[in-house]
């Protein structure tokens, strides 16, 4: 790689934000290998929000700045009723301040890339319109689809993994975490089809290794 | 007077120069000490006849050793190793001594010889292997467990050994030996069963040996702790010396080994809550009865031996190393043991061991081998010790950058050892950090100095030994060398502050925490390297006031929140108020910075906390609504909830 090219890779590439929440990570057999993977990236900064505030005493101030320090956020997490772990609502209670992340002068997250990155342990047809949850993913997850909106956040499809319950058990792991790998690569590189990607049902479809 | 003061520094000067450089130049301290042996004596002759009755009196080391040994095993740890145990010690000990007597009947040995000669060599040195081990950091591989099981086995088969070769002795030799007068026989005279009927001579001893295990169990406890409630160091000490020694003397009674004798005495002793303060006390006398052990063993080498069948010596070496090393390598390959733990397994063991020397001089004084075989063998024995930091060396510049791609599978079963955790102190303080951690499968050691307060705690079922955990050596025989944590919870002030120090001087690996008392007292100790402090009250003086609040009617969510707020005030605060401390104390400061620090964390905490009377919203953030009319006050286009999708 010639240093131009070098100057070209890091005006291009984006900084990468993982939140991740799961509060029972020795039972975790997808979210944290997912975790692992993003640890490994050096374009990304990984959090485990669980480890940092197990007291649920988040730190509002130092959380605002990595957003400001980040191009795209991430909330990686297992499904929980239809929703993410408390420590992400809360996480969105406490940061997502009036003048900071909406409001007149609430402008810092403004044009950045929103995602989340779940698992649920039903099974994708499970989650049809007419299926045993009677709403898809990306209808269950508007709640943070309009909170990426009023944020003025880019929102994507999210990169959903299902039948997480038995992933371990039936080999998929590995092709879920290579999918990961591939979608943290195509972020950071900033070579992810965007059009794409906010009109789709799941970002995991464009995460091949062939590409898109 | 005069001689022996002479002789015992001329000892004690080799040992001083001679051990440091050999562990300096990673020769370990066993092969420091044959080296000091060999200077003063073979080469520069400065000792001379009397070191054979300095070495009977040194062979105490090993009885000592033993004993060491024993109080290492626990009965139930021991159990459940019993597999590698029996597998790979059984198994090296069994194919090396058989195939080392054979190879000594085809050298036209008699079998009594060969056998013996087989047994020696199939030992390998505990006391060098474990230590390099221990100082490559190798001994929680595989290979290092593998070995030490090994070790361990040899060490017990010692004792059967012990009491089977002198059955071998050669006819010949007792005549010669007898009119020789030798002052060998001189601890026979001492013989309760000699002259007994048989059965009542099998009836003394099984008698003693019962006596030593019912005694052990019974009477130790209340006899240490007797003792140790008198609080004088050196009468503990000279309790553990006059066990060991009297132990030693019953067993010469009765006819049976000494070491055998120590070794039961320690297994009996391994549960008792005595068990690391015994050991911090015999062990500085086993590691220079031993060292003084190994000095007489090379001021004994006969140069003029080696001189004379320099071949005969370099050929036995080579094949008893070899002969070893093939043994090993198979039963690596038997018992799945793989990469390069196989290859340090096979390394390792390689060589003969100080228990070679044991039962070489042991067989001689029981005429089992002739005088010019011994002096062979000897020779043999030594150098195989020489050579083994040798092979450590090929290990670690031929054997692991072969394997260096295979590295991650290390890194892997490295990760299951979670590391011991030794708490000092387990009074109200030190018995919930111990219930935690327990709770959560972790390892601890527990030590106190007041016995009642160790039997109190063992009776609930917690590992606990009485010792005084401010004393390096006790922290040492309590593993903290290799502990993961030391958590420092008593309440002694002064020595807290002194633990902190030693740990962070001689533990450099042991993460230290550490109680303290007050604010002040926190701060010295973080300013002797402890890694975390916590202020004994703290936190229950905390919970008290938030209790308080709750009693009068305040939501207890808020209430959480105002501690919650308190806490991080007294967290940011707190390097700043540490700084001025260590300015006040060290006198660079004489206007009491500290001080008046210290009264703007009050007015700190009490504004953070206050709750604004205007909104009746505290002044921490969060869960702060938008100002009232902010939805009204969006314009149409501006509403954000349109934006185009």
């Amino acid at each position: 790689m010639t240093n131009l090219d070098a100057i070209e890779d890091t005006k291009r590439s984006k900084k990468v934000l993982v939140l991740f929440a799961h509060p029972a990570q020795t039972r975790s057999e997808v979210n944290v290998p997912l975790f692992h993977e993003a640890q490994l990236n050096k374009h990304v900064t990984a959090v485990d929000l669980y480890a940092e505030y197990p007291d649920f005493n988040i730190d509002i101030e130092r959380e605002q700045q990595r957003l400001i320090d980040h191009d795209v956020i991430v909330f990686l997490f297992p499904l929980y009723w239809y929703s993410t772990p408390s420590i992400l609502k809360e996480w969105q209670d406490l940061v997502l301040e009036y003048g900071f992340a909406y409001g007149h002068e609430g402008t810092a997250l403004k044009d950045k890339l929103f995602l989340c990155a779940l698992s649920a342990g039903g099974k994708e047809e499970a989650y049809q319109t007419n299926g045993f949850n009677h709403y898809t993913i990306r209808q269950l997850l508007q709640p943070l689809e309009q909170m990426a909106q009023i944020t003025h956040m880019t929102y994507i499809a999210p990169f959903a993994i299902f039948g997480s319950r038995t992933a371990q058990e039936e080999h998929r792991v590995i092709q879920h975490k290579e999918k990961w790998v591939t979608l943290l690569n195509k972020l950071t590189t900033n070579t992810l089809n965007l059009e794409k990607a906010k009109n789709i049902e799941n970002l995991a479809d464009l995460c091949t290794a062939q590409g898109d | 007077m005069t001689g022996y003061f002479l002789y015992a520094f001329i000892y004690l000067v080799a040992a001083v120069i001679a051990v440091p450089i050999a562990k300096r130049l990673g020769l370990g301290s066993v092969l420091g000490y044959l080296i000091a042996g060999l200077v003063i004596g073979p080469i520069f002759g400065l000792v001379g006849d009397e070191t054979v009755a300095i070495q009977h009196f040194a062979e105490f080391g090993v009885v000592m050793m033993l004993f060491l040994v024993g109080l290492e095993l626990e009965p139930r740890s021991l159990w459940a190793m019993k597999a590698k145990l029996m597998g790979l010690g059984g198994l090296q000990l069994a194919l090396t001594t058989a195939l080392i007597t054979g190879v000594a009947l085809l050298l036209d040995q008699p079998f009594s010889i060969a056998l013996t000669i087989g047994l020696i060599f199939a030992l390998s040195s505990t006391a060098i292997v474990l230590q390099t081990l221990q100082e490559k950091g190798l001994q929680k591989t595989e290979g290092g467990k593998s070995a030490f099981s090994v070790l361990l086995f040899q060490d017990i088969a010692v004792i059967p050994m012990l009491a089977f070769i002198p059955l071998f002795a050669i006819p010949e030799l007792v005549q010669a030996g007898n009119a020789h007068g030798g002052d060998t026989g001189s601890h026979d005279s001492f013989n309760l069963v000699e002259g007994l009927a048989p059965w009542a001579s099998g009836l003394v001893i099984i008698s003693s040996i019962a006596f030593l295990t019912i005694g052990g169990h019974y009477l130790s406890r209340p006899l240490f702790k007797f003792v140790a409630s008198s609080g004088l160091r050196e009468i503990f000490t000279a309790t553990a010396l006059m066990l060991i020694i009297g132990i030693a003397a019953l067993m010469g009674l009765v006819g049976l080994s000494p070491a055998l004798g120590a070794f039961l005495a320690g297994v009996v002793l391994a549960n008792s809550e005595f068990r690391h303060e015994l050991e911090a006390n015999i062990e500085p006398f086993k590691g220079l009865l031993l060292g003084l052990f190994f000095i007489t063993v090379g001021a004994g080498i006969n140069f003029s031996v080696l001189s004379e069948r320099p071949m005969l010596i370099a050929g036995l070496t080579v094949a008893v190393m070899l002969v070893k090393a093939i043994v090993l390598f198979v039963i690596a390959l038997i018992f799945k043991i793989k990469g390069t733990n196989k290859w340090l397994f096979t390394l390792s063991l390689a060589q003969a061991g100080e228990f070679g020397f044991v039962l070489l001089s042991f067989a001689s004084q029981n005429y089992v081998l002739p005088s010019d075989i011994i002096s062979v063998l000897s020779l043999v024995v030594a150098i195989s010790m020489f050579l083994t930091p040798g092979l450590f060396i090929l290990f670690d510049k031929a054997i692991i950058p072969h394997y260096k791609n295979v590295k991650s599978q290390r890194a892997e079963d490295a990760i299951d050892e979670k590391g011991t955790v030794v708490i000092a102190g387990i009074g109200r303080f030190g018995q919930i950090i111990n219930r935690l951690l327990v709770a959560n499968d972790v390892n601890t050691v527990v030590l106190d100095i007041r016995a009642e307060q160790i039997d109190l705690i063992r009776r609930i079922g917690t590992k606990a030994y009485f010792g005084d955990a401010s004393k390096p050596d006790i922290l040492h025989t309590a593993g903290a060398h290799d502990a993961a944590l030391l958590v420092i919870a008593i309440d002694d002030r002064e020595t807290a502050a002194e633990m902190v120090k030693y740990a962070k001087h001689a533990l450099p690996n042991t993460k230290v925490l550490a109680r303290a008392f007050d604010r002040g007292h926190g701060y010295r100790l973080r300013q002797l390297g402890a890694d975390f402090v916590v202020s004994e009250t703290y936190h229950s003086a905390l919970e008290m006031g938030a209790e308080a609040l709750r009693s009068l009617n305040i939501h207890p969510f808020h209430v959480e929140r105002q501690k919650m707020a308190y806490k991080n005030i007294e967290t940011q605060q707190n390097d700043v108020l540490y700084h001025a401390w260590v300015d006040d104390a060290s006198g660079e400061r004489v206007d009491n910075n500290y001080l008046k620090l210290f009264i703007e964390l009050e007015s700190l905490i009490e504004n953070a906390l206050k709750a604004d009377l205007h909104d009746k919203h505290s002044k921490m953030r969060g869960w702060t609504p938008p100002p009232k009319g902010y939805t009204e006050s969006l314009a149409p286009d501006e509403n954000p909830n349109r934006n185009n999708t």
